[in-house]
């Protein structure tokens, strides 16, 4: 009988594997494009992986959390945690810029400026947004309705192509 | 156990729970598709804030139970939340009057709180403020939109601030248990957030062309658990499954 000795993989082979793993709702996007992944690490012995919500509510959360499982427990790691961190909070900015270029390429406008700004909600300081039509990069669009098909995006729709599209809002 | 900081968890997981649920009722009956589906994902932000509320809380309380079983299993008298979610959705008009006389209030507290002594309050605030910016502007937009419509939907608009101005005295009133609270720096005393709070609205009706209801006269009682009839019949449909079927998991 040959004992084996599995060398287990590094942590930069495990965010490699991540790339394998696809947003469920925006399957062009995997989870560390998104920029949910916040760290991977091996404590003991298990593989512990660190995620921060998008959206408190999002239902996608738990099945992502099972497919990073899945992912993982096929390339023959046995013990994967995952586990969830809240603060910081997670922001588009986090978004890699490959992530937001597959967003465009699937129809999905990608967030046109920074962070949502919390600062304050007078109606007097809020200027108008500008986001480009995925479709055929017209500036002329408009606000549709300010949730698209999840809560992370909004519906637009372009004056010039008439397509509507979402557009996935700075957060 | 904090027995303080348990009470004013529930306060307000249960608010964001009550109200969640009462925009989910919404589901499938949104007067346009748009608004059928921006109202349903408020309310799911709304239940995921609630988990994030009521998860801690059931730390706090340190008993063995959880978010579920505080959401599921508790009957009316020991809800805390605030009597203006429990209202009922009425015309399109109640729903957003009280949504945005809730999100603004919501979102003045949330930006005080993420500064909270207590870490874990602090980064369930923070999180939350991101979602309910979000909100409130929506829901300005929206009272703009519609006092400053039609004459149909001005006087509407009126009726319902004219209606649920009642319940938003108790926003900002305290008792024991935040006293002890906010002198540890851990939660906000609610009376400061009065101010803030009145100007945003102010400033939203008037542009709004609507007026500022008169009345100072105030309904409160919810966060001690005496609420208004229509609670115990929301929580009766919310409760069911795990009512009739206990521990029923999916």
């Amino acid at each position: 009988m040959s004992a084996q000795v599995l060398e287990r993989a590094s942590v930069a082979q495990v965010w490699d594997w991540l790339e394998q793993v696809p947003d469920p709702e925006i399957p062009v996007i995997s989870v560390v494009d998104l920029g949910i992944v916040r760290d991977v690490a091996w404590i003991d012995d298990a593989c512990v992986i660190t995620i921060t919500p998008t959206y408190s509510g999002c239902p996608a959360m738990t099945v992502i959390r099972d497919d990073i499982e899945r992912v993982l427990g096929a390339q023959g790691i046995d013990r994967i945690r995952v586990q969830t961190r809240l603060a910081p909070a997670w922001t588009t900015d986090w978004m890699s810029p490959r992530g937001k270029a597959s967003l465009s390429g699937y129809g999905i406008a990608p967030p046109a400026q920074q962070v949502i700004d919390i600062s304050g909600i007078s109606r007097k300081a809020s200027p108008a947004l500008v986001v480009a039509c995925p479709h055929c990069g017209s500036r002329h669009t408009r606000l549709v309705s300010q949730f698209g098909s999840t809560a992370c995006k909004a519906l637009y729709r372009c004056g010039d192509c008439k397509e509507p599209f979402d557009y996935f809002k700075a957060h | 156990m904090d027995q303080h900081k348990f009470e004013y968890l529930q306060r307000l997981g249960d608010t964001t729970l009550v109200l969640g649920q009462r925009l989910s009722e919404w589901c499938g009956r949104g007067p346009a598709l748009e608004e059928d589906i921006a109202l349903t994902n408020v309310a799911l932000d709304l239940v995921g804030q609630t988990r994030l509320w009521l998860g801690y809380a059931a730390e706090v309380e340190g008993a063995g139970r959880d978010a579920d079983q505080l959401a599921y299993l508790r009957d009316a008298h020991q809800f805390r939340n605030l009597l203006l979610v429990e209202q009922p959705n009425g015309s399109y008009a109640d729903t957003l009057a009280r949504q945005f006389l809730f999100d603004t209030w919501h979102y003045f507290l949330l930006e005080r709180l993420q500064h909270s002594t207590d870490a874990r309050i602090a980064e369930i605030a923070a999180k939350s403020l991101k979602e309910v910016t979000y909100h409130v502007r929506r829901s300005a937009d929206l009272v703009v939109r519609l006092g400053d419509g039609t004459e149909e939907s001005h006087r509407r608009m009126q009726d319902a601030f004219d209606d649920l101005w009642m319940f938003t005295g108790e926003l900002f009133e305290s008792d024991g248990a935040d006293a002890e609270l906010v002198a540890q720096g851990v939660v906000v005393d609610p009376a400061t957030l009065a101010e803030p709070w009145r100007r945003h609205v102010s400033e939203v009706l008037e542009e709004a062309t609507l007026r500022v209801p008169a009345g100072n006269w105030s309904q409160t009682g919810g966060r001690q658990g005496r609420h208004t009839e229509h609670l115990g019949y929301l929580l009766a449909e919310m409760q069911f499954l795990q009512r009739a079927y206990p521990g029923a998991q999916w």
